[in-house]
């Protein structure tokens, strides 16, 4: 199990994946730079002292790298696919004790306070959940077609997902959904992304526009999928857009008082045309259209319970954030002002940036979580566009470069292991810029390596070394 | 390539990148806007505060002032180790303070940051320069100028009011012009004339770098704004007639109001107790004490407090009903020691000789007198019923400005009451009283309520021989313009030939020398010619107040006093000497004679506070 140090097989210089080792400590220390210079405006201190962020950073990122070269040199790789069962029930039972045993931070109990270090199992069930994936969809004759099978899979996904929700941690849940991604690279049909993205343009139409529009545009994609793929293109271009155009003026040539409303004739069109293309189908023995029509009915559902679910489980800020981010209310000194000043720190960076250590937005605390959530803003301050679009290519090349591994991988653990592992770095890639830039809604989870904090630093650090470890591992005999 | 699914996702990746970076580009290149933006979240605005306006009394004495004070700044970021007990000795606080003060900035050593914050308020300049000489020993630490109130006579304590930092209350209602750390005026004068006396306040912008120091000037001051002082502001304050009245009415409950009849304005006004002008530059100190004060110095009895006016009103009476032409001045009327009416009714009435005529009503204040004119009046045939007649009387009581605010510059002036018709039909039902229900009313008693400034008002139409100008107490002055209505005579509906009449009887109540029956002798002063009445207020609740009006001299008239001694008893015990008092040290600058030296003293030493019932 232990000390595979040694000359077996190929040596240490052709084997790690020196690429990317490098990016990820550039990463590291791009982001200790700037925990500095966003926090020397209140702590004047040095560089390296304990008391402030930065020097606290400095020994996460040393913890980090001790951590890191065990992955490397002390664990084998051989033992993560036999230990994830245990680690991910670990993981499960560490985020349900938390609900109980955990501090409070910030309205979500998601944090284990032990003395002055606070630690997050949802960081530890990222790593368990994308170990136990691995494990369990390499398994010979694992289909995702299979429903079980998907089944399983799907349980493994949701299980800790669900358990974060119920910490409040919406955030850290959201993560989950990227490994939909991961599921469409082993198989899973393209629709599904596809019908997720549907869900979510269709709960943004009815919050912002009606349950008319939302409708309408339900309709109109769907309608056109079905006749496409049931090879009747051009009816759709002769009866479906026009019948699509009248509908979408109801609303003008209805009678003010009509006894129906628009929605409700829409409804009743639709649910008309629902039949007729069942009873097609059915004749057909067209097993698309039979799934795309429940997929329909669930659209319509999910339009209609919108409200609901926005109102009554969304949380109150996670609500205010969503209608400041859709432009549904003004707020720019309430919730929208943490969006608007780091808008207007990442925007006054200009090409070039202000200088390291010259960020006037970012030093003087106008943007709150400045060295956390928010680090992206000093960066975009004080680096400008080439500063931030480099560290956003970074990424992609971390992200790539784990992708391509992963693809050219012989084991089906170690690819899946990878196509999680760059999911997840997506993931928070993604909703971490875009929250900064007003591309998403405010959601605090970091910015992967680069943002203050050991729990986040430490996570990234095993999930990335453990597939540097696994894709080290095959390179050695091949 | 082929499009197989690891190639899509790259595609993904690179596209949601692209994004990214798309929007980057759109808000660091393309917008302006948040480069402004963050331009003026790094503008620090330094105001400059204005300085306040002077109150001046009506001879161009300073009633208040300004004077400079310091506050002691500290800027927790830059303060290096230094001598604490040093520090503490030329602050003149104790070492333990400073020790305190320098764990709290530790303690919000992250909220605080780079700012400076105010250690210690309102140093005086002697302390300050102290710590100025050695401020090089203390860096860190600097002090502020800020104007202070200085008052550098005792007078006037309510009237002027006080200025304090305006609180959160006061920055709801006045969002758009005051900040936290404003000043403003309170009460009194700096109250009412806030908008003049305030000024404009000005600012510096200054840019600060990315450590939170002020580095420079924006664009050179370009955007400054210079600050505009207040406007000095000119009462109608005698300031040294406003001291004097305030020791004659040390220790007693009430009010003493001077008007210049010529012209309404408020030579004196004092309302006892009152506040003392060191309290008041100080006032957030002494709030508690003062606000606390069973005796209510915060309360301006002189146009707050409405009072039965008593005897006085005789004056009214006696002008109404020879308007109305229901007695002449040479009717005469008898007084048993009273006013009999119906089987048992009597208005009792001192002893004095009888029958008497109307001047001698007057200097001998009759009840009995008046109990016929009241009824005379109320049972004119000229009227139909005696709701027309009491509604008559009443439209010629207010004429004198009696029942109603006079429109002067106090904002809190009360309108004191004087019932009408339908005031007695719902107490008495319709039908249900007569002129003998209501006869109190002939000698100002029952419902009349009035204020000090009412009868001082009244003084001063008698001694205009039937007009007055609205009381007030600002003056014109080089930025101030008062409203033109306090240029307007006002007439009553009383002619101006029977006003004579009257006088007469005021000035023999006071000049008749004592054994005459007149109730005012003690008034008297020599070649001064006063002309005053007596009252005493019944007062169910203790003992009687004591009332006096009085002007002089008789012709061309300078001055009209009003005074008003809560539980003085008769009008000559306190009323009529400290009016006369006054009167005296106004016209002729002191007080003349041994017997009216220790007039002046008796009054000034007189305690009546045990007196006053304090209501709980």
């Amino acid at each position: 199990m232990i000390g595979q140090i040694g000359n077996r097989g190929r040596g240490l210089g052709k084997t790690i994946d020196w690429k990317l080792v490098i990016i990820y400590m550039t990463l590291v220390l791009i982001g200790w730079a700037n925990i500095y210079s966003s926090v020397q405006a209140t702590d004047s201190t040095g560089l390296f002292d304990f008391a402030n962020r930065s020097g606290k950073q400095f020994v996460w990122i040393a913890a980090a790298l001790v951590l890191a070269i065990v992955i490397l040199f002390v664990v084998s790789p051989r033992i993560y696919e036999g230990l994830a069962v245990p680690i991910y029930v670990i993981a499960i039972g560490l985020l349900l004790a938390v609900i109980v045993l955990g501090v409070e931070v910030k309205g979500s109990r998601s944090w284990f306070a032990l003395g002055p270090i606070r630690f997050q199992p949802a960081e530890v069930s990222k790593i368990s959940t994308s170990l136990m994936l691995a494990a369990f969809m390499s398994q010979l004759g694992y289909k995702i077609s299979r429903f079980k099978d998907f089944v399983i899979t799907a349980l493994i996904i949701l299980v800790p997902m669900g358990i974060i929700v119920m910490q409040s941690e919406t955030g850290s849940a959201l993560v989950y959904v990227g490994f939909i991604f991961m599921l469409y690279r082993e198989g899973l049909s393209g629709w599904l992304i596809f019908m997720v993205g549907m869900a979510i343009l269709l709960f943004i139409l009815t919050l912002t526009c009606s349950n008319f529009v939302a409708l309408l545009v339900l309709a109109g994609v769907s309608s056109f999928c079905i006749m496409l793929y049931s090879g009747r293109g051009k009816w759709w271009v002769f009866f479906g857009i026009p019948l699509i155009v009248l509908m979408a003026f109801l609303p003008r040539l209805l009678p003010e008082d009509f006894f129906l409303t628009p929605t409700h004739i829409l409804l009743v069109v639709m649910f008309i045309l629902i039949m007729v293309a069942a009873y097609v189908a059915f004749r057909e023995r067209h097993m698309f259209t039979h799934l795309s029509l429940i997929a329909v009915l669930g659209g319509i559902m999910l339009i209609f319970s919108t409200a609901y679910l926005f109102n009554n489980v969304l949380q109150d800020h996670q609500r205010k954030r969503i209608e400041v981010l859709l432009g549904m209310k003004e707020d720019p000194s309430g919730v929208g002002y943490n969006v608007n000043q780091s808008k207007i720190a990442i925007g006054s960076g200009g090409l070039w940036g202000k200088g390291y250590m010259e960020g006037t937005q970012t030093t003087f605390g106008f943007v709150p979580e400045q060295s956390t959530d928010f680090i992206f803003c000093t960066i975009g301050e004080e680096w400008g566009f080439i500063g931030s679009s480099f560290v956003i290519l970074l990424y992609v090349l971390l992200i790539w470069r784990i992708i391509r591994s992963a693809e050219r991988s012989r084991e089906a653990f170690t690819r899946i292991y990878g196509y999680c592992v760059a999911c997840c770095i997506f993931m928070h890639l993604f909703i971490n810029v875009g929250m900064t830039l007003g591309l998403m809604p405010v959601i605090g989870i970091p910015l992967p390596l680069v943002s203050y904090g050991g729990s986040s630093l430490w996570a990234f650090t095993v999930l990335i070394f453990i597939f540097i470890a696994l894709d080290r591992n095959e390179r050695k005999y091949f | 390539m082929t499009l197989d699914r690891e190639n899509k996702l790259l595609i993904g990746l690179c596209a949601m990148a692209a994004i990214l970076i798309a929007k980057l580009f759109s808000i660091q290149i393309l917008d302006d806007k948040y480069k402004q933006s963050a331009e003026n979240n790094t503008k620090v605005y330094t105001t400059i505060y204005p300085t306040r306006g002077i109150i001046h009394d009506r001879n161009g004495k300073i009633l208040v002032g300004n004077k400079v004070a310091y506050d002691l700044l500290a800027t927790p970021s830059e303060i290096t180790e230094f001598d604490t007990l040093a520090l503490a000795h030329v602050l003149e606080v104790e070492p333990q303070f400073i020790i305190d003060k320098m764990a709290e900035f530790k303690k919000n050593k992250r909220r605080i940051g780079f700012q400076s914050v105010v250690m210690m308020k309102k140093l005086p300049p002697e302390v300050y320069m102290k710590f100025a000489e050695v401020s090089y020993q203390f860096p860190g630490f600097r002090g502020q100028a800020r104007n202070l109130r200085e008052y550098p006579f005792n007078a006037g304590g309510n009237l002027l009011g006080y200025v304090s930092e305006v609180n959160e209350n006061y920055l709801k209602n006045h969002a758009d012009e005051y900040k936290a750390g404003d000043y403003a005026g309170m009460t009194g004068i700096e109250a009412a004339r806030e908008k003049e006396l305030r000024g404009i306040k000005g600012y510096e912008v200054w840019l600060r770098n990315s450590k939170n120091k002020i580095e420079s000037r924006f664009k050179e001051g370009e955007e400054d704004k210079e600050a505009i002082p207040g406007d000095n502001i000119t009462t109608t304050i005698d300031a040294e007639l406003q001291n004097y009245g305030q020791m004659l009415m040390n220790n007693k409950v009430g009010s003493l109001v001077a008007i210049e009849p010529s012209t309404g304005e408020i030579l004196a006004l004092i309302s006892s107790p009152g506040i003392d002008v060191d309290k008041l530059a100080d006032f957030g100190h002494h709030y508690t004490e003062i606000s606390t004060d069973p005796y209510k110095p915060m309360y301006n009895r002189a146009v707050q407090a409405p009072y039965p006016p008593g005897s006085v009103f005789k004056l009214v009476n006696g002008l109404i009903g020879l308007q109305e032409g229901v007695f002449t001045p040479n009717t005469t009327y008898p007084c048993s020691m009273g006013f009999h009416f119906g089987k048992s009714g009597k208005l009792r009435c001192h002893a004095h000789k009888s029958p008497v005529n109307f001047e001698e009503s007057i200097m001998m204040s009759c009840n009995a007198y008046y109990c016929y004119v009241l009824k005379d009046i109320l049972e004119n045939k000229k009227y139909e019923n005696i709701e027309e007649s009491l509604n008559k009387w009443r439209e010629y009581v207010m004429s004198f400005g009696f029942g109603q605010k006079l429109g002067s510059d106090f904002p809190s002036e009360q309108a004191g009451f004087i019932p009408d018709a339908a005031y007695y039909n719902k107490y008495y039902k319709k039908g249900g009283w007569k002129a003998l229900t209501v006869i109190s009313l002939s000698i100002g008693q029952a419902e009349i309520g009035c204020t000090p400034l009412h009868l001082a008002n009244l003084c001063a139409t008698i001694a205009n021989r039937g007009h007055y100008f609205i009381p007030h107490i600002i003056k014109d002055s080089e930025n101030v313009t008062i409203d033109p209505k306090y240029k307007e005579k006002h007439y009553t509906m009383v002619d101006t030939t029977h006003f004579p009449k009257v006088i007469g009887g005021m000035y023999r109540a006071v000049n008749s020398g004592y054994g005459s029956g007149g109730t005012a002798s003690i008034a008297a002063v020599e070649g001064l010619d006063i002309c005053g009445k007596t009252g005493t207020a019944q007062n169910p609740h203790g003992d009687d107040h004591s009332v006096f009006i009085c002007f002089a001299p008789k012709d061309n008239p300078k001055i009209a006093v009003a005074a008003f001694i809560e539980n003085g008893g008769f009008g000559a015990s306190y009323a009529a000497p400290i009016a006369s008092l006054l009167t005296e040290k106004y016209l002729t600058g002191e007080i003349c004679g041994n017997e009216r030296k220790a007039l002046e003293k008796r009054m000034m030493e007189a305690n009546l506070l045990h007196k006053v019932r304090i209501k709980k």
